[in-house]
């Protein structure tokens, strides 16, 4: 049994009496850490007075609240039908060559992963993906190849 | 000194427009030059994105698509004076594109600086408020009324009765909750309003919230929009320093306030009850209904959810009145609503009628058709829950029982475009693959029958007992159907029959 993780209070104290509380306290934690680690339920469970159930419950519910350590670097490539239209699955198939992981993967030694995003609301511009914050439409020509040989050229380091 | 635009846009931005940004700065700098770069939202032409403007005269000349590199050249052209140059596009408000449009909710949008109370105010901005503060709330809701407002989120309920629910309903406590978790595939038009005019969605819900009665309003933001979350957060502590939001809004001894709350990665929170269970910190599994939001919503208590768009429509009915708004649309589409461009489209980007317009005037006269040339084979519209239509449905008008007739809908306006290579097959399993990955498992007919639904595609596709799975495939569609909870699982087979509808072909038929 894990126990509480003192080192987790400051991010989730703030939250303990506001609105929807438990969810921003995990980002909170998600976004100081990388990832919601595995001492976080039980600091959150005593914190909302809520079971270790619930808490689990709520983190596994929400896509974005990871409980794997975190990669260096994210891609998350749109899968939805705008992108679909525009040849999406090109440019994950490519991706996933050029990062040497499949799809809702990550490399074992934690340089990246190359996750699903269902719209990134630059439907009118796709295919699109997120790099870590960087927003990118338009991931055909010049701009894919770009990022393409980002990873060709890290991952032969 | 020379004032230029370059727009804080999603779209703009994953375009290159930051490091335009500093690539102008860079060129000022270098002539000595002094300029004013203004962050405004986008005009909605995504296909000029980075677009640049400067202001010579009092009026906007639009240069575009610019990239850091195409700096340069566009500066010794002369930029400064909108001189010609081939990424010149003359002044931008006489654009053919723009021109064709009638906007209301998007009237200020890429015309301001998003984050300027000044310029807010100076292009209209607060003047519905400024009504609804004169008028009883009973007053507020008869202009509503007469608007004949639809909810744009896509269910397009009647937002008078939802108001008049909500007033009716007594508690000490009610609340605004703007559904601003805009999933739906092909749409983009909530992020736009919040990006590019964020106050315009602040007034609005100040407004409703005189009208039923409730003084604490949430926005619930999807988190996979980080520009908007900025620009929103922001704009909420402008509005609240400039005395608009507070224990005394405008003055007025009424007090409103909002909060911005960040999703966590789940399309089906885009649904209203699981909104509300997400904003109280639960997972975001569906309600059962009765009893309605209205009635019992956020923490039980009554609360008007709306769309953003819905919100934003109310300033300018409160402005100008019910009858104007109402003036525009067909039939009982009234009104405007932002339409947005999407998928393999040449043109694309944000385009606000009046209802009435037709699916070809959207996807030809103004998309232009196809980016990749090929012909026009599909178009969906209404998200990922919405129907696949072909060509020969492209007169159609957009209107809720239009399209409802034809088992379509009009959803939040996305209009996603395919060309000739799409198999209408492989979109059908995605519907479900979609709907499988997405449902909240709450109920039953959407958590086990998408999860069918894709393995009757599966075999659907390779031809395995293909007329028994064809019947079995209507059977788990009138299941979900008639068995779902929530739209998730009950509109999932409208993409899923309207494939097999109109391209039986690709089903091997």
């Amino acid at each position: 049994m894990l126990h509480a993780d003192m080192s987790l209070e400051p991010l989730i104290e703030p939250h303990v009496l506001q609105t929807g509380g438990l969810l921003r306290a995990l980002h909170a934690i998600q976004g100081a850490l990388g990832w919601i680690p595995p001492t976080a339920p039980q600091s959150l469970a005593r914190a909302f007075n809520l079971s270790l159930a619930e808490v689990r419950g709520v983190i596994s519910f929400y896509h974005d609240f990871k409980t794997q350590t975190p990669v260096a670097t994210t891609v998350r490539v749109c899968q939805a039908e705008a992108c679909q239209a525009v040849g999406a699955a090109k440019v994950t198939a490519r991706l996933a060559q050029a990062m040497g992981v499949a799809l809702g993967q990550r490399r074992a030694d934690g340089a990246w992963a190359l996750e699903p995003v269902y719209c990134l609301g630059l439907c009118s511009r796709g295919p699109a993906a997120q790099v870590d914050q960087q927003l990118l439409a338009d991931l055909d020509g010049p701009r894919l190849e770009a990022l393409l040989a980002r990873f060709a050229t890290e991952g032969n380091r | 000194m020379k004032t230029l635009y370059v727009p804080l846009d999603s779209v703009a931005v994953a375009l290159g427009a930051d490091e335009l940004v500093t690539a102008l700065k860079a060129e000022a700098a270098r002539s000595g030059t002094e300029i004013r770069i203004v962050r405004n939202g986008s005009r909605g032409m995504h296909w000029l994105e980075p677009l640049v403007e400067v202001e010579v005269d009092g009026i906007r000349h639009g240069y575009g698509p610019v990239q850091a590199d195409d700096v340069p050249s566009v500066w010794a052209a002369g930029l400064l004076t909108a001189s010609p140059h081939p990424l010149a596009l003359g002044p931008i408000e006489d654009h053919d594109f723009l021109k064709r449009q009638t906007r209301l909710t998007f009237a200020r949008c890429g015309r301001i600086d998003p984050l300027s109370l000044s310029d807010y105010a100076a292009q209209g901005g607060w003047l519905g408020l400024r009504k609804a503060l004169t008028l009883t709330d009973a007053a507020i809701r008869g202009e509503l009324q007469t608007s004949g407002l639809r909810g744009r989120g896509g269910a397009g309920f009647p937002a008078a009765i939802k108001w008049q629910t909500v007033a009716d309903t007594a508690s000490p406590q009610k609340y605004i909750v703007c559904n601003a978790d805009e999933g739906d595939s092909g749409t983009f038009a909530d992020r736009m309003i919040l990006e590019g005019d964020p106050l315009s969605l602040i007034e609005g819900m100040i407004i409703a919230g005189l009208a039923v009665g409730a003084t604490r309003g949430f926005v619930y933001l999807r988190s996979e929009y980080p520009i908007a979350k900025t620009v929103f957060a922001q704009a909420l502590e402008l509005a609240r320093a400039g005395g608009w939001l507070g224990d005394s809004v405008a003055g007025s001894g009424k007090s409103f306030d909002i909060e911005l709350f960040i999703g966590a990665g789940a399309y089906i929170c885009g649904e209203e009850s699981s909104l509300l269970n997400s904003l109280e910190g639960k997972r975001g599994e569906v309600r059962a209904r009765p009893p309605l939001p209205a009635q019992q919503g956020l923490f039980n208590q009554p609360t008007l959810v709306h769309n953003v768009l819905s919100l934003c429509a109310v300033p300018t009915i409160l402005e100008k009145g019910g009858a104007f708004y109402r003036d525009f649309g067909v039939g009982r589409s009234r009104g405007t609503l932002p339409f947005q461009l999407a998928g393999n489209v040449r043109h694309g980007g944000l385009v606000e009628l009046a209802f009435g317009v037709t699916l070809r005037e959207l996807v030809v006269d103004f998309a232009g058709g196809t980016r990749s040339g090929l012909p026009i084979r599909a178009v969906q519209i209404g998200g990922p829950l919405g129907a696949y239509l072909p060509t020969r449905l492209l007169d159609l008008p957009m209107d809720y029982e239009v399209l409802a007739a034809q088992d379509a809908g009009v959803g939040h306006g996305g209009v996603v475009v395919f060309d000739s290579s799409v198999d209408l097959a492989t979109q059908a399993a995605y519907a479900f693959a979609f709907c499988a990955a997405e449902s909240c498992g709450k109920c039953t007919p959407c958590r086990i029958g998408a999860v069918r639904g894709v393995e009757v595609m599966d075999q659907v596709q390779q031809g395995i007992d293909h007329s028994q799975n064809l019947e079995l495939l209507n059977d788990l569609c009138d299941v979900m159907v008639s068995g779902s909870l929530c739209a998730m699982g009950g509109m999932t087979p409208v993409p899923v029959r309207s494939a097999l509808r109109h391209f039986p072909e690709d089903f091997g038929l």
